[in-house]
Formats: structure tokens, sequence, C-alpha cells
């Protein structure tokens, strides 16, 4: 009974042809500063896939992550500000750079968990835009920095197009690329030690080396959103990257579904629609409605958007089943941890 | 196999062991008996390398281990079913049980281990696509030991299984934990206050008070001893 759910190789590839169409559709449907705010759902996206890594598969709670965002930023900006390196080469280092200060961020905060790993990444978020403005010869101090917004290589494409396609391409590779460590053995490991923490040290995973691995590839995304940011915004500034862009990625994460794979995407485009429709609906306390349709999203979905259509996909199912087979099927229902199957993926132990 | 020197341990300013000697011999069953709070636990700690002892050492076939990290014990053969079970909830049977593997890269050999755990406990094979949270008491009991035997242990260090167990499940338990010693020379070293059930089983025992070794003597003479009767077997 249902051969082509099991058969992962078939939904893998349609989900790469869905998310193909998402990339190539969006630039034609809309012109301007609709496309500004879809690269900024793929940017999100980026950044929130990284928070999933480090809060949603191995537990660790962050608060900081506009930190490694804006470090990110910082990076690709002073590159091209003072060295005129070209946007795309400085992504990789970005990421690299923002992922080594999450990496040694997490050396010392290994001894904290919970809500105190929670009020040390708060202090990450809130100090580093003070010394962005502070370090006024590389980063332009609180004017910040005015970048040259690339152009697009391709004539039939405007710039926005190009940046829109540019950042999706991205975001696909960064997604495989999560999607592929996170079924490995690392993937497991990170699971395994938010689950529960003594278990997996008894079993023998290293439990320091798999955090601060898990909170150094976290802040390598959030560095690579960061810097996708800066050119696509041609500015940076210490105020873009204030406490509120930390809190949104949490809000991202926790609505689009915590520890899945899919979650981030909703998520992404939740935090940059909804303050936008929110001034739609009242333009005087737009925080209001904000504050109302997050609440009903929790009361309503309370393992987020992924959690909810992964249950109600479920229930159709086994609805569907139950007419034309029998209501044992129900009971073959396929796991809900389907994201973390472990079952022979690549490296194999470790 | 495993010799325990002058164990001394401690949780900040609480010291838990105050110079163990315990020796386990290879291919033995050995208990080590205790009331709650004695130490019995620590012990197991130390050795899988949870907790580093504050003085004393720990010798696995001659080799000091405890300075060495859990992973490495784990790796080197020894394989703790921790206290009260301590699952993946959120993970299905047979991710734990794959968990239990982790430092292990021998495909072919987890696969055989796989088969066999499930062989032992034929319960764990019907449930592999449950969340470990599900099961019952006694299913996570084998399952926490099934997870350990995933690791191929030379040495396999049991947490009171019998914790929160119906009788006729803590027999059970005993009598696959017997049957793995004897087929698969595993050496095991039990933790219990069921002195009943844990010295039909072993060969040597050990009865630890407030973080001392009391009485130490074969299992067969724990029995007939008059104080262990008195405060362990109740009779």
């Amino acid at each position: 009974m249902g051969g082509i759910w099991q058969r992962a190789r078939v939904s893998s590839l349609a989900w790469l042809g869905a998310a193909l169409l998402l990339i190539i559709v969006p630039p034609w449907m809309a012109g301007g500063y609709r496309i500004f705010q879809f690269t900024f759902v793929v940017i999100y996206l980026i950044a929130i896939l990284g928070l999933n890594i480090v809060t949603g598969y191995n537990g660790q709670f962050s608060l900081g992550h506009g930190a490694f965002y804006a470090v990110g930023a910082y990076v690709t900006g002073a590159l091209m500000y003072h060295a005129g390196t070209p946007y795309w080469a400085t992504i990789p280092l970005a990421g690299l750079t923002a992922g080594l200060v999450g990496f040694l961020f997490a050396i010392p905060a290994l001894r904290l968990s919970g809500l105190y790993l929670a009020l040390a990444t708060l202090a990450l978020a809130i100090s580093v835009p003070q010394i962005l403005k502070k370090w006024e010869s590389v980063t332009g101090g609180v004017q910040g920095l005015v970048l040259t917004k690339p152009h697009s290589p391709i004539g039939a494409l405007t710039s926005d197009q190009w940046l829109f396609y540019f950042t999706a391409v991205v975001a696909l590779v960064l997604y495989i690329a999560a999607w592929v460590v996170l079924r490995s053995s690392v993937g497991r490991a990170f699971v395994a030690i938010r689950d529960n923490e003594v278990a997996a040290e008894a079993a023998g995973i290293p439990i320091a080396r798999f955090k601060t691995l898990a909170f150094g590839m976290s802040a390598f995304y959030a560095g690579i959103a960061g810097s996708l940011s800066a050119f696509v915004v041609a500015y940076v500034a210490p105020d873009s990257f204030d406490f509120l862009l930390s809190l949104n990625l949490v809000v991202g994460m926790v609505v689009g579904g915590t520890g899945t794979i899919i979650g981030p995407a909703l998520g992404a485009v939740f935090i940059e629609f909804l303050p936008s429709y929110s001034q739609d609906i009242s333009r005087a306390a737009p925080g209001v409605v904000e504050g109302v349709v997050l609440v009903v999203f929790m009361y309503l979905m309370p393992t987020g958007v992924a959690g909810f259509l992964a249950t109600a996909g479920r229930k159709a199912l086994s609805l569907v089943r139950g007419r034309t087979v029998n209501h044992g099927a129900a009971g073959a229902v396929p796991p809900t941890l389907a994201d973390q199957e472990p079952r022979a993926g690549p490296g194999e132990g470790g | 196999m495993l010799e325990i020197r002058d164990l001394v341990a401690a949780y900040g300013p609480v010291t838990a062991l105050r110079g163990v000697n315990v020796h386990v011999p290879q291919g033995t069953t050995v208990t080590i008996l205790g009331a709650n709070g004695a130490g019995k636990s620590t012990i197991l700690r130390a050795v899988s390398g949870l907790l580093k002892p504050t003085h004393g050492l720990i010798q696995l076939d001659g080799e000091r281990i405890d300075r060495k990290s859990a992973a490495s014990i784990v790796r080197r053969g020894i394989s703790l079913v921790p206290e009260g079970r301590q699952l993946f909830t959120a993970l299905t049977v047979e991710q734990n049980l794959r968990l239990g593997a982790f430092t292990r890269s021998d495909r072919r050999g987890v696969r055989e281990d796989l088969l066999r755990v499930y062989d032992y406990f034929p319960r764990l094979r019907e449930r592999m696509k449950q969340a470990a949270g599900s099961l019952s008491g006694g299913e996570q009991q084998m399952l926490a030991i099934g997870r350990a035997l995933m690791a191929h242990p030379r040495l396999l260090l049991l947490d009171e299984p019998s914790t929160g167990l119906a009788p006729f499940l803590v027999r059970d338990i005993f009598k696959i934990v017997s049957t793995i010693n004897r087929d698969q020379g595993t050496t095991v070293l039990l933790v219990e206050q069921n002195a009943t059930l844990s010295l039909s089983i072993a060969d040597y025992g050990y009865v630890i008070e407030t973080g001392r070794v009391v009485i130490e003597a074969p299992a067969h003479e724990l029995r007939e001893n008059e104080a262990v009767r008195k405060a362990y077997l109740g009779y």
C-alpha cells in the first residue's frame, strides 16, 4: 500500500520540482518591490534554516542569530566597500566568518543550557550592533556603508529579478546541504543530544563536538543570509540588525515548524509578509494585528505550519484509505519524525 | 577485565564514593547491592566516563580509562544502560537502537547486532516504528538494554534495570541479561536494589553503604549471609 509514499526518490524529485517552480515563477508575477520582498523571503529562509539547525534539531536555544546575520552582512559590506570585492565572492567568507564566530561563542556556551543559553545569545544580539557602531573605520559607524547594487549579467532580467534568482539558487544549494547533513549521522547526533543529552553521552556521542558544530553550522547559514541581504539592500547599517531581527527569526522558526525541513520556508513567508499585511489592516496599530495573528497561529497550529500540514495530510490519507481499504490502515501511518529517519543515510556511524 | 581501585567521587561538595575497590573478571556477572544513595550509580557513572572521579583509578584490561571521555570508553567496549532508562523518547525504537551503535562504522556488524537485539526482544521488533516514549515501562527497559547492546560491548553496565517494573517483567529481563552473559560472553556489572534476583544471576557480589564496600563475597555466600539477608533479602 502507498508505494509512492515509500519511494523517497520520487517524492524528493517532486520536492525539487516544486522548489524550482517556486524559484522560476515569482519574478514574472510581480515587479519592483514585490520581487524585493520575495528575495527577502528567500534570505530569511536561509537564516531560519540555520536557526532551525541549532535550536530545532540540536535543542540549543538562540535568541541571538541576528548577530551572526550582522557579521555576515558586514563582512560582505566591508569587502565590497573597502576592497571592491565582487559581491558573489564575499559570500563564502561572510558565511565562514559568521560560522567561526558561532563556533567560538558555542565553546563557553557549552556550560549553559535552556534559559541561561537564551540570555547569553540575547546578550550577543544586543552587543553586536553597538560594536559595529564603535568600530567606525571598518563599519562606517552609525551611517553604515552604502554599496553598489549588483547589476544583472543577463540583459533580459532586471537587477531585482537577477538578485531573486541568485539568492534562490544559493538557498536551494544550502537547503539541500542541510537536508543531507541532517539525515546523516551528524543530524542523528544533533537530534539525540536534543532529545536526551545524558543518553546521547552514554551512547558515545561526543556532546561538546556536536553542540559546537551545530552552533557553527547554524551561524554559517545566518551569516550567508546576512551577506545576501547586504548587497540586495545595497546598504548595511547597525540598526538593521537590532534585537528585533533575532526575535523575528525565532518567530519564523516556531510558526513554520521547529525541527522540520519545510518549516523555515513557511516561517520566512510569515515574517516577511506579516508586517506589511498588518499595516494594510490597521495603520494605527500594526503591532496589535501582528500579535493577534501570531497568537491565533500558535493556538491553531501548536506544532507550526509544517506540523499542521503533516497532521492534516495524514488524516486525509487515512480517511481515503479508510474508505477504500479498511480502518486497520490507520495503524500503518508513517512515523511523525520522517524528517529524521536515520535509515541508511550517508555516512553511517562516524 | 575491569579493575576499580580506591575510587573516590563527589558531586560538588557531596562525596558519593569514599574509596571503593571492585574487581570484575572477564565473562562473569558481578552485582553491586546497596540502598538508595549508597553510591551504586556513581560507580557506573564513573566507569562509563560520565563523571570524572576525584581520586583512584579505573582500568579496563590493564589500561587506565578514568580520564577518558565517555565516547572513547564506549569505543573501548563498555556500554551503560542508564538509571531510569534515558531513552530518546521522541525517536522511534529503531532510531534509538541505531544511535546505540553511533560509535561504530562496521555497517554489517551493526545490522547483525540489530537483528540479534530483535531476537532477544521480539517486542521491540513489533514496535520498531513507534516512538520510544509510547512504549510501556518493560518495553522501555528492553529498549535501553538493546540500545546498549548495539555498541557491541564487552562489558555491559546495568543501572537498576528493575526500577518501576512488575515482578514478572523484572524476571524476564534478568533472564535475558543472564542469557546475553552466557551466549555472547558479555561481562556484566549490575547495580541493583533487588538483591534476590541480582544474586540469582550473579557470580560475585558487593554490598556498599554510604560510599564504601562493606561486604564482598561470591553470590551464593552473600545469599546465606545473615546481615545481607536481613538488610536486602528481607528474611
